[in-house]
């Protein structure tokens, strides 16, 4: 009996010093992330503008939808859930996110895979891919802006000069070219973080496993297929979802090379807009919170799916 | 069903050379032994042959066919490997099946030859399971199914009891006997660092030191006739007694070698003196250590399991006819 109670002290113990740990952790995580959070979401049940901040008051689910019934009996919707420039964000996030994502996860598959392989000089060609991840986003967002100028820019240059184009594109300017210079920027970007991972996952792989594939005599294409992805698969699930995240609220690419452009602006540069440019900020809170929303569901979903492939094959 | 000959072989790695220049002849369903220390190239021999990797010199015939470029696939091996080397995500059919699937061979072929393989190796009850759902002995077996399926005519085994614990090492190592059995004429090469292994195992012995051929023999011939030192102090166990010194300077050489049932205890006359200081039941025998003043002790069966008492003091007397005399070089004088 005695012993029993003394190993509950120790248990108490045990998770006393474990709170402590977490303690600092909880804190930080609450002053940095938990409070803007709420904050931002209580603001978008306000009338809060940026010049009174704390003058606002509550006005329930307005800022999402307001049903107005005009004196001459007409029905107005109004709030940002019928707002066709956020649901042009939407779209636009979405689309930006899916096919950017798709092309990394392509391109980084494929380098990784060249990585894998043993070549003379690879640690220095491991090192420079990553360049591109390294650089700011800032400073590659200006530095392309430059190159894809109409008038001054070194791929408009090159374009014409080997005669695919009669003049220079503003690519960054053009509706129509506006949101494939921001995807050739973001995957130029970003495809060396995905080829990382992948690299990662592929180096989870036992050599040996291919030189049984070798004896067996199977044809290469049908090693990557069969083997390779398969095996990968966990590892690039990760990426995804990694990736996913991070394109959905991509901001400052965006806002550096191709501010204002109906064809690029997403739901983090909309929000952002509403809640300083046009000082209406519990109608930005609102679009934040469902930027927030939309991304909680996003990852809620990959996570179920993924802990359903785990338990059906998942890793060695 | 082949006969490997390896003509002058080397293999080098960049500027360091691992084989270097080795003639074998494996003769047609023969089981033979790589067997020597690690970092000897026991295993790089086994994947020169299974053309996993090239040979940088020298020729290597299948049958008379020079196969130094020919691919692995096309060689007509199966290779079991230390580590399995299963596919993950396959179940134990498919692994089987997944070679034979890329022939193209007929579904009921395959199917045939699975079953044939997994009754054979008593895995039949497995063929639905995940390889991560099996036991290492399992996996083993899976391993060696998969080979069989191949129906090789040369049969490579990188070490594939070393990821075993004791019991089931004892255990697979007898079902590969019985295989080779089996499959009389198959053609097998089985790679270990387990001297027990290479004996129980082989009908010849290879022992490999620093890339070259020390010895090629049978178990008997390695074991009673060594070429040098090294093969008389790797292949035995307890490993052979070395003495050097006044005692090899008696018997008219550098180094002389006994084993330790050739060594009689006796009580008149004795060739060496000394004092027990350790004694091993191992079970089956009894090995007593005596200090003679040599560099190591001297190691003694005693004969009908007799224990010794520490301290007392004895005296020995090597069996002639089982004398091991090497020179300077480490070769033996006959």
């Amino acid at each position: 009996m005695f012993n029993f109670s003394k190993e509950l002290d120790l248990e108490a113990q045990r998770r006393r010093a474990a709170f402590y740990f977490l303690a600092p952790m909880i804190i930080a995580l609450f002053c940095v992330a938990a409070w803007p959070l709420l904050r931002t979401i209580y603001f978008s049940f306000t009338d809060t503008s940026l010049t009174n901040l704390y003058g606002g008051e509550w006005i329930g689910f307005d800022n999402y939808l307001q049903r107005r019934e005009l004196s001459s009996g007409r029905v107005i919707w109004r709030g940002t859930l019928v707002d066709p420039a956020w649901w042009n964000a939407v779209w636009n996030t979405v689309r930006f996110s899916v096919i950017s994502v798709f092309f990394e996860t392509v391109f980084g598959l494929g380098i990784a895979l060249v990585l894998n392989a043993e070549f003379r000089g690879r640690g220095w060609v491991r090192a420079a891919i990553l360049i591109p991840w390294a650089i700011p986003t800032i400073v590659s967002a200006k530095m392309w802006a430059w190159m894809l100028n109409d008038q001054f820019g070194i791929i408009n240059d090159i374009l014409v000069r080997i005669g695919i184009l009669e003049r220079g594109i503003a690519w960054t300017a053009s509706i129509d070219t506006a949101m494939t210079a921001v995807l050739i920027v973001d995957i130029w970007k970003t495809t060396p973080f995905m080829a990382l991972l992948c690299l990662a996952g592929l180096q989870m792989i036992p050599r040996d496993i291919y030189e049984a594939a070798k004896i067996d005599g199977v044809h290469p294409l049908k090693v990557f297929w069969k083997i390779t992805l398969p095996l990968v698969r966990p590892a690039l699930m990760v990426a995804v979802i990694f990736r996913m995240l991070d394109a959905l609220r991509i901001f400052d690419l965006i806002y550096v090379l191709t501010p204002n452009s109906k064809a690029t602006k997403t739901m983090s540069v909309i929000s952002r807009e509403n809640l300083i440019d046009f000082d209406k900020f519990a109608y930005g809170s609102a679009q934040s919170t469902l930027l927030f929303a939309i991304i909680a569901i996003f990852v809620s979903l990959y996570i179920w799916l993924g802990k359903v492939n785990l338990s059906g094959e998942g890793n060695q | 069903m082949a006969e490997i000959i390896l003509k002058n072989v080397t293999k080098s790695f960049g500027q360091i050379e691992v084989i270097k220049g080795v003639d074998l002849l494996i003769k047609k369903g023969e089981f033979m032994v790589f067997v020597g220390p690690s970092g000897c190239g026991k295993s790089t021999m086994l994947r020169l042959i299974s053309g996993l990797e090239g040979i940088t010199t020298g020729e290597m015939t299948f049958d008379g066919e020079v196969v130094n470029n020919v691919i692995p696939s096309k060689r007509g091996i199966a290779m079991v490997f230390q580590s399995y080397a299963l596919y993950p995500h396959m179940n134990v059919y498919n692994n089987m099946a997944f070679g034979m699937k890329l022939a193209k061979s007929g579904t009921d072929d395959i199917k045939q030859r699975v079953e044939a393989a997994a009754k054979l190796l008593q895995i039949e009850h497995l063929l639905d399971r995940l390889p991560k759902q099996l036991s290492g002995g399992q996996r083993q077996r899976v391993a060696i199914g998969r080979a069989i399926v191949r129906d090789p005519r040369v049969f490579l085994f990188d070490e594939p009891l070393s990821n075993l614990d004791a019991a089931l090492r004892v255990a697979t190592r007898l079902e590969i006997a019985k295989l080779h059995h089996n499959m009389g004429d198959v053609t097998m090469i089985y790679v270990t660092h387990d001297q027990v292994e290479a004996m129980t195992l082989a009908d010849r012995i290879c022992v490999l030191r620093d890339g070259y051929v020390e010895q090629v023999g049978t178990p008997s011939e390695l074991y009673e006739k060594p070429d040098s030192i090294f093969v008389a102090g790797f292949i035995g166990s307890p490993k052979m007694n070395f003495l050097e010194g006044e005692f090899a300077d008696a018997f008219d050489c550098t180094t002389l070698g006994i084993r330790s049932e050739h060594i009689d205890f006796c009580d008149e006359n004795p060739v060496w003196e000394g004092e027990v200081v350790h004694t091993e039941d191992v079970g089956s025998d009894n090995y007593i250590f005596v200090e003679i003043g040599s560099n190591e002790p001297l190691i003694v069966r005693s004969p009908g399991r007799k224990g010794s008492e520490y301290g007392r003091k004895v005296g020995l007397k090597p069996q002639d006819q089982h004398l091991h005399r090497f020179n300077h070089e480490g070769h033996p004088i006959r």
